[in-house]
């Protein structure tokens, strides 16, 4: 479920940085309205929301889809802060030798831009991507089958809610390790030449 | 669009930024091969003038013609007409994550539509040029700001221009290393590539330009060739500034 949520959640983050800072007034407002709800809305309650109320409008979503949309929603929400951010913080000098060069505002913000800015913002990025990974467990609210869904059931069974949950946490310790991991070699592996921090 | 001789005209360019008025009226002419140098104190408007020229910055009044075409006409393709007109900034304003190579093979591809083998051969010809062949797999970080101006300067030479706009290509540049920067300009500008040059570098405008315009206060104070404008000039600012810099390098002298 994360494995899907994920690239979309972060795709969703650079559509709405991009809009943010470089739509025209309309796209950027629907953007900034966009995150401004996902990151108010504590993710339960947008994954209940999307769960329980949207049936009442006539939109059906299976457990698992309702959990997708929401964590889409949410990390993409959270991911286009730092987007934004770090788009701002490449030099503007850039931008203009690129259009001094010809090229169009996209191939600008395509091969110029984002290449650089989504370099900055992966540390910020893939610590929203292991809190998603961590947060995967509220989608049991909503009756999707995971792990820690399994475990509070596994609880109210048998009732030992210390190896119960401990191993859970393990587990789920376990993933987000791969995950920094993970991170940390992506990290060094799109690190642009001669531009280190200072040791 | 008739073959005209004169690159670029401009006739009474007029920029203000909120309450500052920058350019009052600017208005001169660029013919094909020409190296006209523009000097004058900071603040002038020197940067804003070539910035309205490729249109990077929208002028409030005046027009101005790219061989015989109007490009501050509002149908005008913005584009195309940037491609035509080479930009070299004082930052050198390269692109970090790109190699020397993919500077300037960057736009090729893209804008020109070039194949990648068709562009990369010509970036390692202009590179050449500039005298980087050999440095062209490394990223700007790795490169001295010497080297990373040439490669500007490749970078805007590969889409074959019509003109270059120099922005104070050597004014962020340690002494030692103008030198070869200036040479590189100096070697285009016995080529006869147009150029429009704003410098601090008298020595420079003294042997390679055809005309220096002074520009203070929004205008052009005076133009004419760099004997008459250096040494004896006739408006009043004119004087007053190449008095002190030639008082700046005797003192450097003693």
């Amino acid at each position: 479920m994360i494995v899907v949520s994920v690239p979309i959640g972060t795709a969703l983050a650079i559509v709405l940085g991009v809009a943010r800072v470089y739509g025209n007034r309309a796209f950027s407002l629907a953007a900034t309205c966009v995150v401004g709800v996902f990151r108010g809305f504590p993710a339960i309650v947008t994954l209940l929301i999307i769960f329980f109320a949207l049936p009442e409008v006539g939109v059906y979503f299976s457990p698992y889809w309702s959990a997708v949309l929401g964590f889409v929603l949410v990390t993409g929400a959270y991911q286009s802060e730092y987007v934004r951010g770090c788009i701002q913080s490449v030099s503007a000098g850039q931008s203009l030798a690129a259009r001094a060069l010809g090229m169009t505002r996209p191939q600008e913000v395509i091969y110029v831009i984002l290449p650089q800015a989504l370099r900055a913002a992966l540390p910020g990025i893939s610590n929203e991507i292991i809190y998603l990974v961590l947060y995967s467990s509220l989608a049991s609210y909503i009756g999707v089958q995971e792990m820690f869904g399994v475990a509070r059931t596994f609880n109210s069974l048998n009732f030992r809610p210390i190896e119960i949950f401990f191993t859970a946490g393990l587990v789920y310790a376990a993933i987000a390790t791969v995950c920094f991991v993970g991170f940390r070699l992506l990290e060094r592996r799109v690190r642009i030449p001669g531009v280190e921090a200072a040791r | 669009m008739a073959e005209t001789n004169v690159v670029l005209k401009v006739d009474g360019l007029e920029k203000s930024f909120a309450d500052n008025r920058i350019l009052s009226g600017v208005s001169f002419e660029i013919d094909r091969g020409q190296i006209k140098v523009i000097c004058g104190p900071s603040g002038s408007g020197k940067s804003t003038l070539l910035r309205c020229l490729n249109l990077l910055t929208e002028p409030d009044k005046g027009r101005v013609w790219l061989e015989g075409q109007e490009i501050t006409n509002a149908n005008v393709d913005v584009n195309s007409v940037r491609q035509r007109i080479g930009f070299v900034f004082q930052e050198f304003n390269l692109f970090n994550h790109l190699t020397a190579l993919r500077n300037v093979s960057l736009a090729l591809e893209k804008v020109k539509k070039m194949s990648k083998d068709e562009a990369n051969a010509l970036a390692m010809k202009e590179l050449a040029r500039v005298n980087l062949a050999n440095d062209a797999h490394k990223y700007p970080a790795e490169l001295s700001g010497g080297q990373k101006q040439r490669v500007a300067i490749a970078r805007a030479l590969a889409m074959n221009p019509v003109i270059m706009f120099y922005d104070e290509p050597t004014s962020a540049l340690d002494p030692h290393l103008i030198g070869e920067v200036l040479d590189v300009m100096k070697k285009l500008a016995q080529e006869k590539l147009t150029s429009l040059v704003v410098t601090h570098e008298i020595g420079f405008a003294r042997s390679v330009a055809d005309e220096i315009m002074f520009m203070g206060e929004g205008k052009i104070l005076e133009h004419g060739p760099p004997s008459q404008i250096i040494d004896k000039p006739t408006h009043e600012a004119v004087r007053l500034f190449f008095k002190r810099i030639n008082e700046l390098y005797r003192r450097d002298e003693d």
